[in-house]
């Protein structure tokens, strides 16, 4: 026998269910006057530093079908690749910019979307600069645990060939499923939670 | 900001999450998983300062009754109808240290277990005076409360005669983007707990034990409110970053 070491387990995680819009983008889902906007809509003011894009994407179940009850969030550095977080101890992000973003699938064709900047380079765990990229996490109806995975961009390509964690996949066929291609003034990032194309989980 | 002025950020990477604890994505008797459980593995990734930083929420954010989902959609001089409650526990993390400046968001059905949704079918009706969203945030200590209705059991498709036990949707955000966690809080002695397909998806019966709360009849305001206690636990993280730096960087 030995001390024991008193940790707590994490709180099991459960779907979020076909309901969630009603608890983290109430407005969207109608139930107006509870809140005065719906968190996470707005990333971005006019005095944002960096490149505007438009992110949009679908998320695909095993048939091919669109997602209508997901719920998307984003996470990312500022132009200069800093994190609006106490957490960011390199220097102060931009104070113009959240960082954070929640878009509801729509209830027409399931697209989510997001208004935002082109994140600057961060540093991987050993000073390496990553790929500028955005972190998402993917709930549902029918998802047992938060979906987490990154989106790259297709265009950065000598950033993306050096960047460490792409590196980690074996299989590197399946890389092109966290590359979003260019799309007008953004860039598309559709995810497949099945399939040939299915996208790239990370247990982070 | 101003909730975790007093304490130095923490930045080190957090512990590795026991995917063994949690319900596996490919859960059949909960059918809607079948096709949107991801079926490859799952590539590990040792936290990188995306993952160990995260959004702050100030108490700014929040209105007068964002916490009290009995008054929060009512008309004025109105309130829900239902058992009234108040949900209260402390957020802390897997070494036990209380979540300062978590936010925390809550929904649920009405007292007749209907959600007010457009693409809600059960026939419980509508309360008017009930909406079914809340949201606040946890103090220096990591605790916080609520007040409002409990909800009803719903049924919903997925065998013919599979019923929700009474339950709140809880999502949670710690200091971190992986500590970003959803999930739910069932209330001491349903047994309709033990019968659920969604509960069922946790393989072990301690798991689920720490999502049901307990009625906690000293928290209990008399001829008001019953009060249940619900404490939530988040990943717990290293005391360091970069433990394992390379030379040279
Ligand atoms: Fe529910």
């Amino acid at each position: 026998m030995a001390q024991p070491l008193g940790r707590l387990k994490e709180s099991a995680s459960q779907t979020a269910g076909p309901y969630v819009h009603i608890g983290l983008t109430p407005n969207f889902a109608e139930i107006e006057g509870v809140y005065e906007a719906d968190l996470g809509i707005s990333m971005v003011n006019d005095k944002t530093r960096g490149e505007r894009i438009t992110v949009t994407g679908q998320i695909f179940d095993g048939s091919g079908t669109a997602l209508k009850d997901a719920m998307v969030e984003i996470w990312q550095a500022d132009a200069e690749g800093l994190y609006n977080s106490p957490a960011e101890m390199r220097g102060s992000a931009d104070p113009n910019f959240t960082g954070w973003g929640r878009s509801p699938t729509n209830m027409q064709d399931g697209e989510f979307r997001f208004e935002t900047i082109k994140p600057g380079r961060v540093p991987f765990r050993d000073g390496r600069l990553m790929a500028p990229h955005i972190t998402f996490w993917i709930v549902a109806r029918g998802i047992n645990l938060g979906l987490s995975t990154r989106m790259y961009f297709a265009d950065e390509e000598a950033a993306n060939a050096e960047d460490p964690v792409l590196a980690r996949i074996e299989h590197r066929v399946r890389v092109p499923t966290l590359l979003a291609p260019r799309d007008g003034n953004g860039y598309r990032f559709d995810i497949h939670l099945q399939g040939d194309k299915e996208t790239v989980f990370f247990d982070i | 900001m101003s909730v975790l002025s007093n304490s130095k950020p923490e930045t080190g990477s957090f512990f590795q999450r026991d995917l063994g604890w949690h319900p596996p994505a490919f859960a059949p008797q909960y059918k809607t998983s079948v096709l949107r459980a991801p079926q490859k593995a799952l590539i590990s990734l040792d936290n990188t300062l995306s993952e160990i930083t995260g959004p702050v929420f100030g108490h700014n954010i929040l209105g007068e009754f964002d916490n009290d989902l009995i008054h929060n959609f009512a008309k004025p001089g109105e309130s829900a109808i239902g058992p009234r409650i108040i949900v209260y526990g402390r957020v802390l993390d897997e070494r036990g240290k209380g979540v300062a400046g978590a936010l925390l968001e809550f929904w649920q059905a009405n007292a007749g277990g209907r959600y007010r949704h457009r693409k809600e079918g059960y026939i419980a009706p509508l309360d008017p005076n009930f909406g079914g969203c809340g949201r606040t945030i946890t103090d220096e200590e990591g605790n916080y409360s609520f007040r409002t209705i409990l909800p009803g059991p719903y049924p919903w498709p997925n065998r013919v005669n599979d019923w929700r036990p009474s339950h709140i949707h809880f999502s949670i955000f710690g200091h971190g983007f992986a500590q970003r966690l959803i999930t739910q809080m069932y209330f001491e002695g349903d047994p309709l707990i033990w019968k659920c397909p969604i509960v069922d998806t946790i393989p072990g019966r301690e798991a689920i034990e720490g999502l049901v709360a307990a009625l906690d009849m000293e928290a209990t305001l008399p001829m008001d409110a019953r009060a249940y206690k619900f404490d939530i636990v988040l990943r717990g993280r290293r005391s360091t970053m970069f433990e394992n730096r390379l030379e040279g960087s």
